[in-house]
This record gives C-alpha cells, sequence and structure tokens, in this order.
C-alpha cells in the first residue's frame, strides 16, 4: 500500500475513533451526535424496519431516472451545440451562469406546477445534472484530435460509423467525467428535494427523524445514504480507471 | 530516366491546380497553392521538400481528396479525384493518428473490418503488415504503451493492410528523433520495393528525400509551385548506408541550393503575419 | 464591436428566457406560473415593504459569512495541501469524496450541532463553499511550473519576492476560478440552509409561500436570487477570463 494511502487511513479510522471516544465518555452529548458504533447499530435496525424498502425503492427510482435523463439528454443536445457552432454561441453565457442559479429555490415552483410526487423531484434533479453532461460532451467533442476525423474520411466512415467509432471514444475522458457529475448531481438533487418537502424516500425520512428528535434513525439514515452514494461513486471511478488505464500507461 | 521507358505509366496527376482559402482572420485570402501540374509516375519514390508553410501538405490533401482544389483538375488512376479519398489510396499523418482506446491488432484491423473482406483474409493481412512492421510482440498493447516511432508504426501498417496502390505520408517522422528517422526511412523503402505501391512523401528533412526518393519536387515559398524536380537515379535496392556515398552529398547540396533562397523569403513571410 | 457582441448574446438569452416565461405561463395559467410582468410588479412592491427586508438582510448577511468562512479557509487549505505534497496525497481523495456527497443529508448534524438558526446557516453555505475553493487551490500551487521557480532561483530573488512575483501570479488565476465556483455552490448552501427549518430569510419565504400557493411571491423570489446570482456570476466571470488571458496555458474551464 502506498504510503499516502496508508496514512489517510490511520486519519480516516482514527477520526471515527476519536468520535467513538468523545461519544461514549459524554464529551460530545448524544443530542447532537451519537456514537459510531450506535449508529451501525441503528443502521442495522433501520434497514430491517417495514417502510425502509419502499423509501430506498423510491428514492433510488427517482435518481436513476433523472441520471438517464440527464445522460442521453445531455449528451443528445451536446453533441447538436458542439454541431451547430451559432447555436452553441447563443447559448454559451446562458450554460456558464447555470450553475450560479440556486436550483433548489426553484423546487417550491415545481411542487406547485407537478404536485408533491416524484415528478417535482425527477424534474428538479434532470434539469440539476443535465448541463453538466452537456458541458462535458462538447468539451470532449472538441478535443477530438482533427487527426482522428481526417483518419475517418480515409477510411470512408460514415456520419453513424464516424461517431460511434471515432468521436465517442475519443471523447470519453470527458464523457466519463460529465457522467461522473451527472450521477452525483442526480443524488443531490433528488434527496435534497425530498429533504425540503416530499411525502416520502429517503430525504423525507431524515427530515422526519430530525424533527421528531428520533437520533438514532436519523443518524442512520444520514449514513446509509452517504454509504449508497459513496459507493456508487467508487464504482463509476474503478470503472473510468479501468477504461482510462490502457489509455495512458 | 535510368532503367525506365520513355513514358512511365502515370498514378495520379495534377492539371493546374490551385488552392485558395480564406485566410483565418476573416479579411482576404491565402493563396497556398500552384498553379502546379505534374504527373506522379506508376511504382516511383517521389518527395516533397520545401520551406515551412509552402503548401506541402495542401498538395496532399488536395491529392489525397481531403481537400478540393480551387481550380485545375486531380486523377488517380485516370479517374477524377472529388472530394472523397479515393479507393486505393492510403494516407499516413503527421500527427500520431493511433486510436488510443484500441489494442495495436485492433487499429492495424480498424480499416478492413468495415470494408467488407472476410474474417480469414482480414487476419492474414492484419498478420502480415504486423509482422512488416515489427509489432509482432506488441499486438495486444495499446498506443499509450508504446513510443512514438511505434505508433507511427501502427498507423503506417493500419494503411498497409488496406493495400493501396498510393501511399501518401505527411511528414510522418516529423516528431521522432533522427536515429528512429533513419531506421523509419529504411523500413519504408522495405515496404515499397515489396508492395510496389507508389509513395509520395512530405518532408522538410534534405537528406530524408534524397535518400529515399527517386524523384524530388522542390517547392518554392507561398504560393507553392515546383521549382525544380530533382531526379536522384538511386538503385531501387537502397537503404541508408547510400548516405556513405561520395555522390550524396551533392544531392543534398542542390536541394539546399535550390531552397536557401525560397526559405528564406517564407521566413519573411511568416514574421510578417 | 466586440463588446457589443458580447453582450448581444447574453440579451438573446435573456430576452428568450422571459419569452419561454410567458409561454410557460400561457400553457400553464395563473395557478401554475405567474405572467413575467405582473411577477416582477410583485417583486418590486415586495422589496419595497419593510417586512421584506430583514428576510433579504438575513439571507444575505448569512451568504456573505458564509463566503469569508470558505474563501479564506479554503485558500488556506489549498495552499498547505498544495504545497505540501504528502498531506495533499492523503488529503485530496478525502476532499473529492466530500465534494460529491450530497451534502444536504448533512444538514440535520450541522442543525444539531450549531441549533436552529444563522450559525447553521453559514456553516452549510461554507461547507459548499470551501471544498470546490480548497481543491482548486490545492492544483494550482502544486502546479505551478517548476522552471518559473528555477527562473526565480537564477535571479536570486528572496522567498518573499518568490511568492510575490511567482507564485502569486501564477496561481490566482486558477485560485480565482476556484473562488468563483465556491462564490455559486456557497449561495447554494446557503439557500438549502434556509429551505429547511428556518424562521427567517428568502429561503423561509418560499416555503411559506408554498403553504399559500403564493406562486407570484415564489417566482419573485426565484427570480430575484437567480439574477443575483448570474450578474454576480458574469462579473467573477469576466475578471476569471481576464486572468486567464494572462496565464500562459488555458487552465481547465468548468
Amino acid at each position: 500500500m502506498k504510503k499516502a494511502t496508508w496514512i489517510r487511513t490511520v486519519i480516516l479510522v482514527g477520526a471515527v475513533g476519536a468520535l467513538e471516544l468523545a461519544c461514549d465518555t459524554g464529551a460530545v452529548p448524544a443530542a447532537m451526535v451519537i456514537a459510531p458504533s450506535a449508529m451501525v447499530l441503528a443502521l442495522i435496525k433501520t434497514v430491517q424496519s417495514d417502510d425502509f424498502g419502499s423509501n430506498v425503492e423510491r428514492t433510488l427510482s427517482a435518481v436513476a431516472v433523472a441520471m438517464s435523463l440527464s445522460i442521453v439528454g445531455g449528451f443528445a443536445a451536446g453533441f447538436v451545440l458542439h454541431a451547430i457552432p451559432a447555436l452553441r454561441r447563443a447559448f454559451n453565457p446562458f450554460l456558464a451562469a447555470y450553475y450560479a442559479i440556486p436550483h433548489f429555490a426553484f423546487y417550491p415552483l415545481l411542487i406547485v406546477i407537478f404536485g408533491l410526487g416524484q415528478l417535482p423531484l425527477i424534474v428538479l434533479a434532470t434539469l440539476f445534472a443535465m448541463v453538466a453532461m452537456i458541458v462535458a460532451t462538447m468539451s470532449g467533442l472538441d478535443r477530438v484530435p482533427r487527426v482522428l476525423l481526417r483518419t475517418a474520411r480515409v477510411h470512408h466512415l460514415s456520419l453513424a460509423d464516424e461517431i460511434w467509432h471515432i468521436r465517442l471514444p475519443a471523447a470519453a475522458p470527458h464523457l466519463l467525467s460529465g457522467l461522473k457529475l451527472a450521477v452525483s448531481y442526480s443524488f443531490i438533487g433528488v434527496i435534497g428535494g425530498e429533504f425540503i418537502m416530499s411525502t416520502g424516500g429517503i430525504g423525507h425520512e431524515i427530515a422526519f427523524a430530525y424533527d421528531n428528535f428520533d437520533n438514532a434513525r436519523m443518524y442512520a439514515l444520514i449514513l446509509f445514504v452517504l454509504l449508497v452514494v459513496t459507493s456508487f461513486n467508487m464504482a463509476v471511478y474503478a470503472w473510468e480507471r479501468r477504461l482510462m488505464r490502457r489509455r495512458s500507461a | 530516366m535510368k532503367g525506365e521507358g520513355a513514358s512511365p505509366k502515370v498514378c495520379a496527376r495534377l492539371t493546374d491546380v490551385t488552392r485558395v482559402y480564406p485566410s483565418r482572420d476573416g479579411h482576404g485570402e491565402v493563396h497556398a497553392l500552384g498553379p502546379l501540374s505534374f504527373d506522379l509516375h506508376a511504382g516511383e519514390f517521389f518527395s516533397v521538400v520545401g520551406p515551412s508553410g509552402c503548401g506541402k501538405s495542401t498538395l496532399l490533401d488536395v491529392l489525397a481528396g481531403l481537400a478540393l482544389p480551387s481550380a485545375g483538375t486531380v486523377e488517380f488512376e485516370g479517374k477524377p479525384v472529388a472530394g472523397a479519398v479515393p479507393d486505393g489510396v492510403g494516407v499516413v499523418f503527421q500527427e500520431d493518428a493511433s486510436f488510443p482506446w484500441l489494442t495495436v491488432e485492433d487499429n492495424v484491423a480498424f480499416g478492413l473490418r468495415r470494408s467488407g473482406v472476410d474474417a480469414a483474409e482480414t487476419r492474414r493481412r492484419v498478420e502480415f503488415a504486423i509482422g512488416f512492421m515489427g509489432l509482432r510482440d506488441f499486438r495486444h498493447a495499446y498506443p499509450s504503451q508504446l513510443s512514438g516511432g511505434m505508433r507511427q508504426r501502427v498507423c503506417i501498417a493500419r494503411t498497409l493492410v488496406l493495400q493501396p496502390r498510393l501511399i501518401l505520408l505527411d511528414e510522418p517522422f516529423g516528431a521522432l528523433d533522427q536515429q528512429t528517422r533513419l531506421l523509419m526511412g529504411d523500413e519504408l523503402l522495405r515496404l515499397w520495393r515489396e508492395t510496389s505501391a507508389t509513395v509520395l512523401l512530405i518532408t522538410h528533412a534534405l537528406d530524408e528525400a534524397n535518400l529515399l526518393s527517386d524523384r524530388i519536387g522542390v517547392m518554392s515559398a507561398r504560393p507553392g509551385r515546383f521549382i525544380d524536380i530533382v531526379e536522384t537515379g538511386w538503385p531501387r535496392d537502397r537503404d541508408s548506408r547510400l548516405a556513405e556515398r561520395a555522390d550524396f552529398g551533392a544531392v543534398t547540396s542542390r536541394l539546399w541550393s535550390l531552397l536557401r533562397e525560397e526559405s528564406m523569403r517564407a521566413m519573411g513571410q511568416r514574421s510578417a503575419a | 464591436m466586440t463588446s457589443l457582441r458580447s453582450l448581444r448574446d447574453p440579451l438573446l438569452v435573456a430576452v428568450s428566457l422571459v419569452l419561454l416565461w410567458q409561454v410557460m405561463h400561457m400553457i400553464a395559467g395563473d395557478v401554475a406560473i405567474t405572467a413575467p410582468v405582473p411577477t416582477l410588479e410583485h417583486l418590486w412592491t415586495m422589496v419595497g415593504q419593510a417586512r421584506f427586508l430583514p428576510h433579504l438582510r438575513e439571507t444575505g448577511l448569512a451568504f456573505l459569512q458564509a463566503l469569508a468562512i470558505a474563501s479564506i479557509g479554503g485558500v488556506l487549505i489549498g495552499v498547505v495541501l498544495g504545497g505540501h505534497k504528502l498531506s495533499g496525497e492523503v488529503s485530496e481523495p478525502i476532499l473529492v469524496g466530500l465534494y460529491s456527497l450530497p451534502k444536504v443529508t448533512l444538514y440535520p448534524v450541522i442543525l444539531l450541532l450549531f441549533g436552529l438558526g444563522m450559525p447553521a446557516k453559514v456553516a452549510f453555505g461554507a461547507l459548499h463553499g470551501i471544498l470546490p475553493i480548497a481543491l482548486f487551490t490545492m492544483s494550482a500551487v502544486r502546479n505551478v511550473n517548476r522552471t518559473y521557480l528555477r527562473a526565480g532561483r537564477a535571479m536570486r530573488l528572496t522567498p518573499a519576492q518568490t511568492g510575490w512575483y511567482i507564485l502569486l501570479p501564477a496561481t490566482l488565476p486558477e485560485i480565482f476560478s476556484g473562488l468563483r465556483i465556491g462564490f455559486s455552490l456557497t449561495l447554494l448552501g446557503t439557500m438549502l440552509g434556509e429551505l429547511f427549518a428556518s424562521q427567517r430569510g428568502l429561503g423561509f419565504l418560499l416555503m411559506t409561500a408554498i403553504d399559500l400557493q403564493d406562486v407570484k411571491t415564489i417566482l419573485s423570489i426565484a427570480v430575484l436570487i437567480s439574477v443575483f446570482a448570474v450578474l454576480a456570476n458574469a462579473a467573477l466571470l469576466a475578471i476569471d477570463r481576464r486572468l486567464h488571458r494572462g496565464a500562459a496555458p488555458e487552465g481547465p474551464r468548468r
């Protein structure tokens, strides 16, 4: 193991240990933070509770829909904008300012329009995630080396073949980082929305537990979300690493 | 012309070709090439030398069908070349054009797999090209694991499998060090001899042009025209040891005396731009 | 001519956005989306009312404090981690991991730690902003061209001169990009904090407006925040571009 990895592990384990100690000795009151061991126990209990499965399913299905919509739609939109420079010039200032807007300010409006269900969450998360994919697609396509496109012409590739065999793989590193952002933003959109106002889902459950001073359940659910998102991110990261390793040995 | 008939077979013919394109700042035009006429003889090794920015690469683009001439005609094997790369023409670029996401083997097979050649024949030709270019030990490697010279071999092999009758090379060794260049030059000569294809090489290295070519077109500063076409008269069976010959230096000197003034003009053009 | 052109495109987008808004209003009706003109009128009267100002001040103050903490803290962390190779290697994956977490889920923890009110909002806003600023600063410091430093040594610069004449100008464009992104994320974090369990501020007004189905107010506040965010971002982006023009290689654009 690398030295840095080693130190990092020690620090992380040490931090959890210190928190455990602080909680067990009462230096940090249980009304604020519960001990990590208590969190894990609560998590096990929570996972076994009846409504847990349906809440998880509800949240993850919304994330999956928003994620797919923003990846596919974002790629298509990015491709069109890349292909038509005039359109791109018109949209560029908008794209550059897009992530300056605090999207959650529009969530109340989406609730009024779509009602208090899955739809406003999906719309919010998709709007939030799609532009990252659009921007990544454009910068990926921008960086396809011209010589590869000339090679495509030498080999008489059709437009579809050129996209599939040249542009897509050449832009892949950028597309992947767009994909990672889209995944992360979809989670943020859905869980954030559920948290602020909704009738179900994990975010809602966390807010509900907070309102009812049920710290054990609250920390268990937060831990669950962090574990899910982190393992998802790590899976994407590992996949990216595998794809990229041979490109830059 | 030594060892050939009075009227050699024509592989490609350029007639009064010019190319003018709008300049990058949007004002005015750049007259890059011509008017230029010449015949590329079937089976010869022809090099084009000239000062930087004289339109050498434009000449190659026009010949390959990658760019349209503004005036004049281009023919390959008697048929006009119009906006598309003709069958039987292979191109190797200066930049690394290997696909970083494919193994050496898949890179080499790329063109064949999309041209309706059956699997057995594809395998046979890929096998031959990989062996010919000395890539056998690297067939499962990715380009990022190879040196620049090896990657350029991959690109040449990728062209070779298509069995082109005309191979166009646009400063393919430009990014390589001198020793690698010499070795790659030898490989290129071997390839030319064994495939009996016609080769047109764009280069800025006078020694390289001298060593490899039957004829060398010396281009003027922009707009590029041939000032002279020098015949070297080297035997077909040659390699880099040719440079030891006493008369070798004379040809290089001749090329340089033709080019010195043009190169200075070209430098002026560039600092004015 | 160039300035006219650079103004024309954003104006075009702004106009088409207002048009889109109008069209959506015509499709959806007043219940869902109020028309642009009445909404802006409503915003105007709302801003004029005395009871609106404390909320605006609350949000503004929370945002400014959070931004100050995120900027100073982020740059300091970034400089330390960028300058010291091992600590950078140790902490970068942790920072990146935290950056991509849905931090909304952590808000109840912040509330438990800081209590309901201003400190929690500030902490939450700063939590959003500090990570990108630290990450950008770290990469800026880490990627300073070693040749510049060698040139500085060759010219016998003192450490202070090296810092002022080489390190600062070499890292500033990249750090500023981080600050720009940190600005947006701090605003997002502050707003998020106000949307949940808050008793004052623009976010609180938004949430009360949902209960009253007061679309006009929701839209007014959302537009107010967005216009502020976009204008501030445009200004920062202009400075950012100017800084990057001086920098030799184009830095990563985000």
